[in-house]
C-alpha cells in the first residue's frame, strides 16, 4: 500500500514537472482494496483493471520501474512506452490491462476465467484453477457489459470476482445522482452470485473478503461481487479541478486512510513498531527514487518501433505492389514504410 | 477440342488461389481458372496463340457453352462430372468443414455465438459441432455481443483461439467496442506482448428483402481499425481455405460471408488446402480492362462478363479476396496489362471498400491508367424492404456491362 501510495504521489510530481502526459488516474486513498485482494492470489492469477491501473499493476507484481517507464513513455515501459498511463499490460504478471473505456476490461476479465474453465473441462487440465479479478468503478455498474457479464459469469460458474471500487465518484458524477438503486452489491443475487459490501479503507476487512471469494472462485462454485466502499483522495485525474466534492466528505475519508489505519493496528497490536515502518518507509521511497532515475535514463521509442507491434502477423499489413510482403520492406522496421 | 480441355486443375493451387502460370498451353490459361468456372461462361477463345484484338468479331469466338445462372448451379461441363477427386458441397458446408478441420486440428479452437451449438447455427455453419465438440467449445452465448465479443478477446489473450460468430454482421456493431479498441489494438498497446487470434465472421451484405437492419454492407465500417485483417470469401473453395487461415492466422480477422451466397455448390478438393489471407484471386484473365470485385458481386460481374465476352470484350476479373490490406501486386500486374480497372462493390459509395481502393490505385499505379478509375457501389440508401427497390440499391449486372462498354469504348 506505501509503495502504491508514494508511486502516485511521485507520479503527481512527475506529471507536473513534464515528465508524464496526457489522462493520469491516480489511485490515492483506494490502496486497501488493491492490496486486499491482489495479495491473496497466486502468480498465475489474473487481474483485469481499468485506467486507475498503476497500483493494480504494482501489487500484481509489475516493478515499478517497468510502470514508471512506461509512464514516461520510454521503451523499457512494461508495454514498450505503446500504452501509457491507462494501458497497463503484463503477460508475464497476468495484468490483462489496462483499458480507458470503462467496463470494456469486464468482458476480457470473463473471457481469461472462461479460459480456466475451458482448460479443465476440454483440455483436461485438472490443476487448471487459475482466477481472475476485475476491478473497476462505481460509474460502471450502470454500463451494459457489467450485467452482461454479470449474466454470463454466473451462468457458466466462472472462476471471477467482480471487485467494485466505490469511491462514490465518477469524474463529477455522484454515485447517487447516477444510479437508480446505490447498492451495487445487491445487484449480484439478482444474477445469481453473492453480493458483498465491504469497508474499502480496511485492508484486512477486504483481504478476509477477499480469500473467501478466491477461494469459493477456485473451487468452482462460481462468481461473487464484492462492492468496496472506497475514496480517492486526489480528483479523478490531474487534470480535473475535483470542485464538486464537498470539503467534508473529503474529510472524514481523509480520516480513514488505510494506510494511517494499518500502522494504527499494527503498532497497537505490537506486531511491529517505529523502526520497521520506518524502514518500509525508506525501503519504498529508494524503490520510487530508483525508478525515476530508471526512467529518465532510459531511451525514447525509436522511430523502427512505430509499426512492430500491430499484428502479431506482419504479412497483416499485406502484399505490396512489387509483390513482397510488405513487412518485408526494410523501411517496414525502419518505421517509415507505407503502409 | 469440347470441353474437356479446359482447365479444372483440382490438384493443383492448392496453397493459393488462382495462380495459372502452371498451365501448360495457352487454350488452357485463356480459360477462366478451375475455381470459379463451373458457374462462369466457359467460353474458349481461338487457339491461334496469336491474340491480336481481343476484341474479335463474335463469328470468330468458339462460345460453346453459356451457362444462363451465374449463381448456384450445378456444373454442366462433362470434364467435371468426369472427374472423381474432390467432393462437391455447398458454401456453408465448406465453412464448415474447415472450421471441423481446424476444430479437429487444435483443442483450442472454439466458436462463441448466439444459436451456434444446439441450434446449429442460423446459417448452419456450425451444424453438428457441438454434439461432437461439447458444449463448452461451441458455445451458445447470450445475447450480449460486445460482452462475448470482449469474452473472445480476453480467452484469445490468455490462450485459446475463439471465433466468434455474428448471426448477422450488423449485430457485431454492438460488439464495436471490442472490435476497434480491444481486438485491433490490445497487441500494440500491451507493447506485442498478448495476441489476439480471434476470428469474427458472419454474413452480411444485402439479401432477400430481410429488411433495412439484416441488409448492411459492414465491410467499411471496420475497414479503418488498425490492427484488424478482413477478407471476404465468395466460392466453397474460397471459403473454407480462408476461414482455415484465418483460424491459424496470429492477428485478428474479420470473415465477411454473403447471406445469399452459402448456397453456392462447387466441387473441392478432398485434400487439405488453406487459402492466403492477403492474396486475391484471379478469376479470370484478360487483356481489355481489370474488373476488382468481392463477395457476391463477384458473381453479378461473372454474369456480366458472359454477355461482354459474347461482345467481343476481355475483362480481365479479380477477386480480391482481401478487403484489409489490398493485394496491389495482383491488382497492380493486372492494372499494368490492361490500364483501366472498374470496381464492382455491395459496399456503399461513401467510404467504402471502392473509395479506398482507388485510392490505392491512384496512389501506385497513376501512371499506367489511361481512364478514370470507375467504381460502381450500392447506393448510400439503408436497405429497402420492397423487392424492385432492393434489387436497385445493389450493382445489377446489366450496370456492369454499361460500365465496361464505356470504359472500354
Amino acid at each position: 500500500m506505501v509503495l502504491g501510495r508514494s508511486f502516485e504521489d511521485m507520479c503527481a510530481q512527475m506529471y507536473y514537472r513534464g515528465k508524464m502526459f496526457g489522462f493520469v488516474h491516480l489511485y490515492n486513498g483506494q490502496e486497501a482494496v488493491s492490496t486486499g485482494f491482489v495479495k491473496c492470489l497466486k502468480p498465475e492469477d489474473y487481474v483485469c483493471s481499468t485506467y486507475r491501473d498503476h497500483v493494480h499493476a504494482l501489487s500484481k507484481g509489475v516493478p515499478a520501474r517497468a510502470v514508471m517507464s512506461e509512464l514516461f513513455g520510454k521503451a523499457t515501459g512494461i508495454c514498450r512506452g505503446q500504452g501509457g498511463s491507462m494501458h497497463m499490460f503484463s503477460k508475464e504478471h497476468g495484468l490483462l490491462g489496462g483499458f480507458a473505456f470503462i467496463g470494456e476490461g469486464i468482458p476480457v476479465a470473463t473471457g481469461a476465467a472462461f479460459k480456466t474453465k475451458y482448460e479443465r473441462e476440454v483440455l483436461k487440465n485438472d490443476k487448471a484453477d487459475a482466477v481472475t479479478v476485475a476491478f473497476f468503478g462505481d460509474g460502471t455498474c450502470n454500463n451494459g457489459q457489467f450485467f452482461e457479464c454479470l449474466n454470463m459469469a454466473a451462468l457458466w460458474k466462472l472462476p471471477i470476482i467482480f471487485v467494485v471500487e466505490n469511491n462514490l465518484w465518477a469524474i463529477g458524477m455522484s454515485h447517487y445522482r447516477a444510479t437508480s438503486v446505490p447498492e451495487i452489491w445487491k445487484k449480484g443475487p439478482a444474477f445469481g452470485m453473492p453480493g458483498i459490501h465491504v469497508d474499502g479503507m480496511d485492508v484486512l476487512k477486504v483481504r478476509e473478503v477477499a480469500l473467501e471469494a478466491v477461494a469459493r472462485a477456485r473451487r468452482g462454485d462460481g462468481p461473487t461481487l464484492v462492492e468496496c466502499e472506497t475514496y480517492r483522495f486526489r480528483g479523478h485525474s490531474l487534470a480535473d479541478p475535483d470542485e464538486l466534492r464537498k470539503p467534508a466528505e473529503k474529510a472524514h475519508y481523509a480520516a480513514r486512510d488505510p494506510i494511517i489505519a494499518l500502522k494504527k493496528y499494527l503498532l497497537e497490536s505490537g506486531l511491529v513498531d517505529e523502526t520497521d515502518l520506518r524502514s518500509i518507509d525508506k525501503k519504498i521511497d529508494e524503490i520510487v527514487e530508483d525508478a525515476v532515475e530508471f526512467a529518465d535514463a532510459s531511451p525514447l521509442p525509436p522511430r523502427s518501433q512505430l509499426l512492430e507491434n500491430v499484428f502479431a502477423d506482419p504479412k497483416g499489413f499485406g502484399i505490396g505492389p512489387d509483390g513482397k510482403y510488405r513487412c518485408e520492406d526494410p523501411a517496414f522496421t525502419a518505421g517509415t514504410a507505407q503502409v | 477440342m469440347g470441353l474437356s480441355s479446359i482447365a479444372y486443375d483440382l490438384g493443383s493451387g492448392l496453397n493459393g488461389p488462382m495462380s495459372i502460370s502452371h498451365l501448360s498451353s495457352p487454350r488452357q490459361q485463356l480459360a477462366f481458372s478451375a475455381k470459379s468456372c463451373s458457374r462462369a461462361c466457359i467460353t474458349v477463345r481461338a487457339a491461334d496463340g496469336n491474340s491480336g484484338s481481343m476484341r474479335a468479331p463474335p463469328s470468330t469466338v468458339r462460345a460453346s457453352k453459356l451457362v444462363t445462372n451465374a449463381v448456384a448451379v450445378k456444373s454442366e461441363t462433362a470434364s467435371i462430372a468426369a472427374t472423381k477427386s474432390g467432393h462437391e458441397l455447398l458454401l456453408f458446408e465448406a465453412l464448415r468443414e474447415g472450421l471441423e478441420e481446424e476444430m479437429e486440428r487444435d483443442p483450442r479452437v472454439c466458436v462463441l455465438g448466439e444459436d451456434v451449438g444446439h441450434y446449429g447455427g442460423s446459417y448452419k455453419v456450425t451444424k453438428g459441432l457441438a454434439e461432437k465438440f461439447g458444449d463448452l467449445r461451441v458455445l451458445d452465448t447470450p445475447i450480449a455481443e460486445n460482452s462475448f465479443t470482449g469474452m473472445a478477446v480476453g480467452a484469445a489473450m490468455t490462450g485459446l483461439r475463439p471465433i466468434v460468430e455474428g448471426m448477422n454482421m450488423g449485430f457485431l456493431l454492438l460488439a464495436y467496442n471490442q472490435i476497434s479498441n480491444n481486438c485491433g489494438m490490445l497487441h500494440y498497446t500491451s507493447g506485442g506482448q498478448f495476441t489476439i487470434p480471434v476470428v469474427i465472421r458472419g454474413p452480411g451484405g444485402v439479401g432477400r428483402q430481410l429488411g433495412a437492419e439484416h441488409s448492411q454492407r459492414l465491410e467499411s465500417y471496420f475497414q479503418s481499425v488498425p490492427g484488424l485483417q478482413m477478407v471476404a470469401c465468395s466460392t466453397p473453395y474460397n471459403a473454407k481455405g480462408l476461414m482455415k487461415a484465418a483460424i491459424r492466422s496470429e492477428n485478428p480477422v474479420i470473415l465477411c460471408e454473403h447471406v445469399l451466397l452459402y448456397n453456392l455448390k462447387e466441387r473441392i478438393p478432398d485434400e487439405e488446402y488453406v487459402c492466403c489471407l492477403e492474396r486475391a484471386e484471379l478469376v479470370r484473365p484478360g487483356k481489355d480492362v481489370t474488373i476488382l470485385t468481392y463477395s457476391r458481386m463477384r458473381h453479378h460481374v461473372l454474369q456480366a462478363a458472359k454477355s461482354l465476352i459474347n461482345k467481343g470484350y476481355d475483362p480481365e476479373i479479380i477477386d480480391i479476396i482481401s478487403l484489409k490490406p489490398f493485394d496491389l501486386h495482383t491488382i497492380g500486374n493486372s492494372i499494368k496489362k490492361t490500364h483501366k480497372v472498374l470496381i464492382v462493390e455491395e459496399c456503399m459509395r461513401t467510404g467504402g471498400i471502392g473509395a479506398s481502393l482507388r485510392a490505392s490505385i491512384m496512389d501506385n499505379f497513376w501512371d499506367y491508367l489511361d481512364a478514370p478509375i470507375m467504381c460502381l457501389s450500392s447506393q448510400d440508401v439503408p436497405t429497402p424492404y420492397a423487392g424492385t427497390l432492393e434489387e436497385a440499391t445493389v450493382v445489377q449486372p446489366p450496370q456492369i456491362v454499361k460500365a465496361i462498354k464505356q470504359l472500354c469504348g
